[in-house]
């Protein structure tokens, strides 16, 4: 298939040059016939009858499919997780991502809740530029909200080139943020011109339902999938994407494991909102029964937030909505951890580590179950697995798209391959695989990461430390566009009215019902430069100029009523 | 129309037994026309009159109701020194005046009989068309010691009795107003409506029974508030009360008074607020521990459902922008966040199989949220208020200040005008189930609190008066309804959740004489000259309504007759409320017992065991401080544990544990073979 044009003796840089023949060029518009010339990890001519130097290795495709290669929006690879690793580090991890047609991995950086954002960043880019074989981009989750935080916030989405944040709604006292957190949180993204995401479960019930469920008795696996029922995702979907159209924030919810959550995210979209969706390979490729399975390391290796629903139509329902473009782009949540470690948690449910695998098995899983079955056609299959993600994240178009001037990411990919997955042939440091004796057909035959050949033949050939971090600008065209035609919509007008002099009744200290400055950290908004008030929109006359004209009104003054309750009257002066 | 058919043609009436259909002379079949022409007389005695021949009803041919006292003897036994009273104004003519009411008292025979002299004790409606929310019939209802002692035809009533001629007009069950805040303190003032001009202003609508709010002060004991709140109602309602208990704070002692009032109190509903941050809004596992222990006591949860924590950011957004009139009240409290937390009130009543009641349904959104989880079989119930199904939001807009700002409540007034026209329809379908008032009225000197701070603006809205003429007018006028369902909305449905049906919201042998005749005719103009509120304003000011009360019978006495109220202050009389209502129980009851969970049994975990620090994951559920109601259950039970512990143990003679019998599982003597990680021993004590 692959030979050598021209002189052979110049092996060092044959793998720069590459040019593929015959290929039936695979992009999410549009499919065509076409060579590809690439050289330094670049796209440089598509067409026929390329005019290329020598020293080039050819590839013949032979008419085969040429798609973009992958893009893994959601790994943890080497995930710290008390004072264990996940046992796929940068290495391992981007290995099976590359065995499995996915040239690009966005890996999530979790702070320790009190740590620096940047430090936890910085480390999380040590470990992934010394170790990772393909190129990688960082989400930074943000597990606690401050003040101080923002600023950091500010300096990744400025000079770290991190345009998405993930918060966590589940993992109470841990993780998890309040609905003003959020709504803080998503107000600062917005202004940053980032995207929310969201790990979607209610926590504080899932404490409350974990507590009962262990009181019941019910120690093993199963009871991780019955303290979080379904219903508990979909409920703080639909929280997320409330305060997300409140804030006018673009919304990505991680990690769409059940129907219920998937429809309500549909829902959304149908009311206009900007959020996205993200089923991972095993919502999309298994279902949740396992979690009663007798043995042990089994159930357990199964065990991920939110959990794998028991509902076996799911992995069917999802990829109808992954078709029909309700849910956008995919990841593989790719976590996984060996059965000593999950054993930690094998009298407590709650202690098991939490994650599954699918880096390796995601885009054949997705082949199998919506373009075998005809949900969905190849181009389709590429905006979900890449162009999509590429859109959102802002790689488009260097990723995400087959294009002069794009990275030589593709992937020769053959809808004919059928493979049994199994742990005994995987990629990766785990005993078990989730998917394990699952038959999928289509699979990669060529991938090319960088320009270079890693696997051919059946044959990985990764370097380590080879991957690249990818800087991500702030405010994506595809996710953007939309959030700020709102924001000018979306000015509020004051109504002019006289001033009203009739009789005020007293009241006592007691607060009033709802005082919305009780709480301790400032609004960002808040930050803001603020102008001053118009006095022409608010309809309050004052008699002639004030000396606090100028400044501008801090509620926090003017809503505590001191004993008396004077000051609602004599800010009027 | 039906009562119109049954006055006419009286004189050439016969009797039933006789009534034959169609003509009954003999009529000479003739053929004339041609091939296609009728046959003469073809559909004669061939359309059913179904007046005649319905069973159990009152036959349009039954002579029974008298033209004048003097025809009819047998109604009245002693029509001697009859004093009679009519309130249909007599100008209107002849046939008009069948139309109207009359109220006849006798005094002869008590008079001879000695019979104490209060009258209004015994009464008998005459001719109603009695409408309960199942069916519709005609009855006279005879009424003593305000119980109904008996329903049906030519019933034998004693001597002395008062005599409303009903004239086939509707007699329904008194409306139940479920919601109310007549007296509320408000940072040292009280809302301008007592339990007094509340409870007249609902007689005068046609509400003869309302449910009213206690709200405990955050900190302050639930038992002594629904004392006080006992004391000012007792002392000053006019009709039936209840009460239901507002839960502002949640530990301990507040779980045993809310206990006692369940058990003793009569207290069976509690309501929770997802609003109003830092001051009643509880978390969400106080919600999950409420909902769980009242799930298990048998109590009914309402909720406030707004997201508390979104609004203050909102509020405080807005009033940096300079806007402070109230339409900033409805920007900072846009509808989304109302569905938003009535899908969260769902949820986690779904979590804990506890029947949820959503109080002030305001929205379309928050309404079809409810209805949707209705269709997924959760037990939920809505109420919207008068004015969600009466009023818009668009006034918050309004350039009179005080205008504005008597519209402001919450959740506030949705701005889309389709709004109450879509819940009067889900409220005729069946997926609202009960309607309010939320009647909470401030003066506009009290609203003026916030002139210059939206926020401050003391929230309430009035209704009690118009929810019943509101709802006939936009659902029963508009064919949305009918009048079963009329009552089932406005009466019925409340007092099943509160567990008084059918002694409330019911026309039946036994239940209270709590009666509304109804004038589907009447028109009436609602506006703050002539409410009896103390209200300035009234938010439906102008609004033309179709349908009212002609009498209303509280208590077994007549407190509305002729447009004059008699309403004596203090009758009111405490209804307790007993837990587990069937209406929402039921359901939940069948459930519990399917949701029985069981482990999986499975053989021990013999392989290694990594070693983690024991701090900081995901998952620790022992952090909240308060202790979850299910904590009651006994300690871990082995049986279900799926652990087998050792079985060389019990070869070795150690008995120490009883190992459950019935495992089967492949038995590894594992007990001390566990890799014990340090630190993580704590797991593992518990089995040994």
């Amino acid at each position: 298939m692959s030979g050598y044009q021209g002189k052979k003796n110049i092996p060092r840089i044959t793998s720069e040059r590459l040019l593929m023949k015959g290929a039936r060029v695979v992009n999410d518009d549009q499919s065509f016939l076409a060579d590809i010339y690439m050289e330094d990890g670049v796209i440089k001519q598509i067409g026929e009858n390329l005019i290329v130097p020598g020293g080039v290795k050819i590839i013949e495709a032979h008419g085969r499919m040429l798609i973009p290669g992958g893009i893994d929006v959601h790994t943890r690879f080497q995930m710290p997780d008390r004072g264990m690793t996940a046992a796929d580090d940068f290495y391992q991890g981007t290995r099976a991502a590359l065995a499995g047609g996915t040239t690009m991995i966005m890996d999530h950086v979790v702070p320790e809740p009190g740590a620096s954002l940047v430090a936890a960043f910085s480390q999380w880019r040590e470990w992934a530029d010394s170790k990772s074989c393909c190129d990688y981009s960082l989400h930074v989750d943000v597990t606690e909200w401050h003040k101080g935080l923002q600023e950091e916030m500010e300096a990744l989405a400025k000079d770290h080139g991190v345009n998405s944040f993930l918060i966590y709604l589940a993992y109470k006292d841990i993780f998890q943020l309040s609905d003003a957190q959020m709504y803080e949180v998503f107000s600062v993204i917005r202004d940053l011109g980032a995207i929310a995401q969201v790990h979607a479960e209610n926590g504080d019930i899932i404490a409350e339902e974990q507590k009962r469920i262990l009181e019941l008795g019910i120690t093993g696996p199963e009871g991780h999938v019955l303290s979080r029922p379904e219903e508990v995702e979909a409920e703080a979907v639909n929280r997320a994407i409330t305060v997300a159209n409140q804030t006018n924030c673009p919304l990505y919810i991680t990690k769409v494991m059940s129907k219920s959550a998937a429809d309500v995210i549909a829902q959304a979209r149908k009311k206009g909102t900007v959020v996205y969706g993200e089923p991972i390979s095993a919502s999309l490729g298994t279902d949740g029964t396992h979690y009663w399975s007798k043995n042990w390391a089994k159930a357990a290796a199964f065990v991920t937030s939110p959990p794998l629903s028991p509902d076996p139509t799911t992995p069917d329902y999802l990829s109808s909505l992954l078709s029909c473009g309700d849910l956008q782009v995919t990841g593989s949540a790719h976590c996984t951890f060996n059965t000593a470690q999950r054993a930690v948690g094998k009298d407590n449910f709650t202690l098991i580590p939490e994650g599954t695998n699918g880096a390796e098995e995601r885009m054949s899983l997705i082949w199998d179950k919506c373009v075998v079955t005809g949900k969905m056609d190849e181009n389709q299959f590429v905006a979900v697995t890449s162009t999509n993600a590429a859109k959102i994240f802002n790689l488009y178009p260097r990723k995400g798209r087959i294009a002069v001037g794009s990275d030589a990411d593709l992937v020769l990919w053959d809808p004919d391959i059928t493979k049994i997955i199994s742990a005994k042939n995987h990629n990766l440091a785990v005993e078990y695989n989730i998917f394990e004796g699952v038959e999928v057909r289509g699979g990669p035959l060529v991938v090319i990461s960088q320009g270079k050949l890693v696997l051919e033949e059946g044959m990985l050939h990764t370097t380590e430390g080879c991957g690249r971090y990818v800087t991500r600008k702030p405010f994506p065209d595809n996710v953007y566009k939309r959030i700020k035609a709102r924001s000018r919509l979306a000015e509020l007008r004051g109504v002019p009215r006289g001033l009203y002099d009739g009789p005020v009744c007293e009241v006592t200290v007691t607060p009033k019902v709802m005082t919305p400055v009780t709480s301790k950290k400032t609004s960002p908004v808040k930050q803001t430069p603020q102008p001053v008030r118009n006095l022409h929109q608010s309809g309050f006359s004052l008699s002639g100029a004030q000396v606090d004209d100028n400044i501008p009104r801090r509620t926090t003054q003017r809503i505590v009523a001191p004993p008396g309750g004077r000051a609602n009257i004599t800010s009027l002066g | 129309m039906a009562e119109r058919k049954w006055n006419r043609d009286k004189e050439n009436d016969l009797p039933v037994y006789l009534a034959r259909p169609g003509t009954a002379d003999q009529v000479p079949r003739q053929l004339h026309g041609g091939f296609f022409s009728n046959v003469e007389g073809a559909y004669d005695s061939k359309t059913l009159d179904f007046d005649a021949l319905s069973v159990g009803q009152r036959g349009s041919r039954t002579p029974r109701t008298p033209k004048t006292a003097q025809t009819s003897p047998e109604a009245k036994p002693t029509t001697a020194g009859g004093s009679q009273i009519t309130i249909k104004p007599t100008d209107i003519g002849q046939d008009q005046k069948e139309l109207g009411v009359e109220i006849k008292t006798t005094t002869g025979k008590e008079i001879l009989q000695n019979l104490d002299s209060d009258k209004s004790d015994r009464l008998l409606i005459k001719g109603g068309r009695i409408v309960n929310d199942d069916q519709s019939f005609y009855a006279d209802i005879y009424m003593e010691d305000g119980l109904i002692k008996q329903i049906g035809d030519n019933l034998i009533v004693p001597g002395g009795v008062k005599t409303i001629e009903a004239n086939g007009k509707m007699v329904i069950p008194g409306g139940i107003d479920i919601h109310t805040h007549f007296q509320m303190p408000y940072r040292g003032t009280t809302t301008v409506d007592d339990f007094a001009q509340g409870s007249k202003a609902a007689l005068a609508g046609g509400t003869t029974m309302i449910v009213d709010h206690v709200i405990p002060e955050p900190g302050c004991s639930l038992l002594e508030a629904f004392d006080r709140w006992r004391e000012w109602a007792d002392e000053k309602a006019c009709c039936d009360y209840s009460l239901h208990v507002d839960i502002t704070h949640w530990n301990d002692s507040v779980k045993q008074e809310v206990e006692t009032l369940l058990k003793e109190k009569g207290v069976n509903s509690f309501q929770v607020y997802m609003a109003y941050k830092d001051f009643y809004q509880m978390s969400n596992s106080e919600l999950y521990e409420i909902f769980t222990f009242l799930g298990e006591m048998g109590g009914v949860v309402q909720v406030h459902a707004e997201n508390g924590e979104i609004i203050a950011e909102e509020q405080a957004r807005m009033l940096e922008m300079g806007i402070t009139g109230p339409e900033g009240h409805v920007l900072s409290r846009p509808e989304e966040l109302e569905a938003e937390a009535v899908f969260r009130a769902i949820t986690i009543a779904s979590q804990t199989n506890c029947p949820l009641y959503i109080t002030r349904v305001m929205s379309k959104s928050a309404a079809d949220i409810i209805s949707q989880a209705r269709k997924k079989g959760n037990v939920v119930f809505g109420e919207p208020i008068t004015a969600s199904l009466g009023t818009d939001g668009t006034h918050y807009w309004s350039k009179n200040w005080a205008k504005a700002a008597s519209f402001v409540t919450s959740p506030p007034l949705s701005p889309d005008p389709t709004t109450p026209d879509y819940l009067n329809t889900l409220l005729s379908s069946g997926d609202l189930n009960v309607t309010g008032s939320a009647h909470c009225t401030f003066s506009v000197a009290q609203k003026a609190i916030g002139k210059d701070d939206f926020t401050q603006i003391p929230e309430g809205v009035n209704g009690v008066e118009e929810r019943m003429s509101l709802i006939w007018d936009k659902a029963v006028v508009t064919g949305k309804m009918d009048e079963n369902m009329f009552v089932a909305v406005t009466s019925t449905n409340a007092a099943k959740i509160l567990n008084l049906y059918p002694r409330k919201g019911r026309i039946a042998v036994g239940s209270d004489s709590d009666l509304v005749i109804w004038d589907s005719d009447a028109v009436r103009t609602v506006t703050a000259k002539t409410h009896h509120s103390a209200a300035e304003y009234n938010i439906f000011e102008g609004l033309e309504l179709r349908g009212a009360p002609m009498v209303v019978i509280c208590q077994g006495k007549i407190v509305l007759e002729d447009g004059n109220l008699h309403a004596t202050t203090g009758t009111g009389r405490f209804l307790p409320c007993s837990p587990y209502p069937d209406f929402a129980y039921k359901r939940v009851k069948a459930r519990k017992q399917l949701a029985v969970i069981r482990a999986v049994p499975r053989g021990m975990y013999d392989g290694p065991v990594a070693e983690f620090t024991p701090m900081s994951r995901g998952a620790t559920p022992a952090s909240s401080a308060r202790t979850s109601p299910t904590k009651q259950t006994p300690v871990r039970n082995l049986h279900h544990s799926g652990f087998s512990l050792a079985a060389g143990q019990q070869q070795q003679g150690e008995s120490r544990i009883h190992r459950p019998p019935a495992d089967e599982n492949p038995i590894r003597p594992g007990g001390r073979r566990i890799v014990v990680p340090p630190g993580g021993r704590s797991n593992i004590t518990s089995l040994s």
